[in-house]
């Protein structure tokens, strides 16, 4: 397999701080490849390294072969950035936008032209292109910046948090566009995201990452099937009573409590869930344990990380 | 060659912010005027002015024309604060393009600007009763665009340092306002204490308002050369020393 993104042992360090903790990654071309975990993680660190926007404390990294530290601008000119926070100017039109970026970025002139008509194609911001960005929607001004981000033809294209913000329909429309870009426009892609359901459905693979580490790596459907289990998920009146008594059965795998107060949850991880409610809810009964709910979830990517760290993605932090 | 297209590019935009901001345009003309014929008249009616030829209001009027260039440059220059704000620094600081390059880009279109408004004041002479000659304009047009690369390249060399807006008044208390006062736009600077005199042949400024005054009003403290090289200098400095210091703060501009 040929790897377009490589790292050894990457690592940044703040003060005492660790926000990046000897990370090794390899994405293949022409994928998309997502960096998975909540908040706080280290996934824009990562990413800002790879970008050369930052400078790692240890460790080497490469770039559609060329190294992050010694040969920045060739890195840079190999892939586009969409940031996670907005990086336009209210007061120039999407048109000047990309006009801006194809001539900063080196687009022959002879090109230029073809190219921006190209983008706006694909970005779809119609009349709007000639219209100061202020006046853009959420997902017009991601789109302009997914679309210049592109108008080079990087090799590997950045995004970071690219549905952050957006409203359910916008996403979706962003993923399709993301999905049609790494198909026709053959550019690898690497993002970040904290939505399960983004990975999920986007990536050919995917790192969790947690506290600066990246846990695991493979790709959707590997890390599900790894799990092996079913997520029964209980509501009960007195959850430590229940985590007690629970020990002795011995068809959970394996017991997570989610949440907190009125809101606790207890997460069972089990082979064969369907066959199992019944006997959780009598399991109940006998210990004079009240079930509010009972819920049965077959494996997703939240239980993959559920599973590497302890916690939910939305515990962050 | 790509670096003379990122410099180009980025002053093209710098000048597209100016046009678009109608604004900024019309009360960097309608300030001035304020000055020279409010403050001027008034002014100039309650003193016996013996400081040059045609009155204290021909007096100041180069004294405005920095003024202008001095808050346009200086300001511009500090905007790069809230381009870094808005995430817009970011678009350009990973753009495959030497530090230097944004800098030159950025102190180029800021000095454009500025020497627009110059010039729409320059026309405005008459007002004050001066006659402009076109070799007075074309003379007055280097030194106004040797004025405003220095202090683009002092604001950006100050937003390189300020994270935030919040540290505006204190800019304006600290460097605008002394620069401003200082350079004897509105009053001749001989004859003054030492202590004062010490401060003003400090402010760069002081020698771009005498070099106006020596073009616009034959009238000059110092000679015309003087000046001229002394704000070259500035110039020059200002603007290699910003390039310098983006270069190496890069990491923490982002």
């Amino acid at each position: 397999m040929e790897y377009i993104i490589e790292t050894k042992n990457i690592s940044k360090h703040y003060d005492d701080f660790v926000a990046v903790n000897r990370v090794n990654l390899k994405v293949p071309k022409n994928s998309v490849y997502g960096v998975l975990g909540p908040n706080g993680a280290g996934k824009t660190t990562l990413i800002s390294m790879l970008c050369t926007i930052l400078r790692p404390t240890q460790g080497l990294a490469t770039v559609n072969g060329y190294d992050i530290v010694k040969n920045p601008k060739e890195v840079r000119k190999s892939i586009g950035i969409v940031f996670q926070s907005r990086s336009l100017d209210d007061i120039l039109t999407g048109r000047e936008h990309l006009e801006m970026h194809a001539s900063l970025y080196g687009v022959p002139k002879g090109l230029r032209e073809s190219r921006l008509e190209e983008i706006l194609d694909l970005i779809a911001l119609g009349k709007k292109a000639d219209e100061y960005v202020k006046t853009y929607s959420g997902g017009m001004k991601r789109r302009l910046e997914i679309g210049r981000g592109l108008i080079h033809h990087p090799q590997v294209l950045f995004l970071d948090e690219p549905t952050l913000g957006l409203d359910p329909q916008t996403r979706e429309s962003i993923w399709e566009y993301i999905q049609k870009l790494n198909q026709e426009e053959k550019v690898t892609v690497l993002m970040t995201t904290h939505y399960m359901e983004e990975a999920d459905k986007l990536c050919d693979e995917v790192a969790i990452m947690n506290q600066g580490q990246i846990i695991t790596a493979d790709s959707p459907r590997n890390l599900k099937r790894e799990l092996k289990a079913d997520t029964i998920t209980v509501k009960v009146d007195h959850p430590e009573k229940f985590q007690e008594k629970a020990q002795e059965l011995d068809f959970i795998q394996e017991m997570f409590v989610v949440g907190g107060g009125d809101e606790t949850e207890i997460k069972l991880m089990v082979e064969r869930g369907e066959n199992l409610i019944a006997e959780i809810v009598k399991f109940c009964n006998q210990n004079q344990i009240f079930v509010f709910s009972i819920e049965l979830e077959h494996p997703n990517l939240e239980d993959v990380f559920l599973k590497y760290t302890g916690r939910t993605i939305t515990e962050g932090g | 060659m790509a670096e003379l297209e990122g410099i180009y590019t980025i002053w093209l935009r710098e000048n597209k912010r100016f046009i678009r901001y109608r604004s900024r345009i019309l009360t960097s003309v309608v300030t001035p005027l304020l000055w020279l014929l409010i403050f001027g008249t008034g002014l100039g009616s309650a003193i016996r002015f013996g400081g040059g030829p045609g009155g204290y209001q021909a007096f100041i009027f180069p004294g405005i024309i920095g003024q202008t260039v001095l808050f346009t440059a200086v300001f511009s220059g500090v905007s790069v604060i809230i381009d870094r704000q808005y995430g817009f620094l970011k678009e350009i600081l990973v753009a495959p393009i030497s530090r230097p390059s944004i800098v030159f880009g950025k102190a180029l279109g800021i000095s454009t600007t500025a020497l627009i408004q110059g010039l729409i004041l320059l026309l405005l002479s008459f007002v004050v009763g001066i006659t402009m000659t076109p070799l007075m304009f074309i003379m007055s047009t280097v030194v106004i665009l040797l004025i405003s690369l220095g202090l683009a390249g002092l604001g950006l060399l100050i937003a390189s340092f300020t994270d935030s807006m919040e540290g505006f008044n204190l800019i304006l208390s600290f460097i605008v306002l002394p620069i401003f006062l200082l350079s004897g736009a509105l009053f001749p600077v001989t004859n003054l204490p030492t202590w004062l005199q010490v401060a003003v042949y400090l402010d760069p400024l002081t020698y771009g308002v005498d070099a106006l005054r020596a073009i616009i009003l034959n009238s000059s403290v110092l000679p015309l050369y003087v000046n001229v090289a002394v704000v070259g200098l500035f110039a020059v400095a200002m603007v290699l020393l910003s390039a310098l210091v983006f270069s190496r703060r890069e990491q923490s501009l982002m």
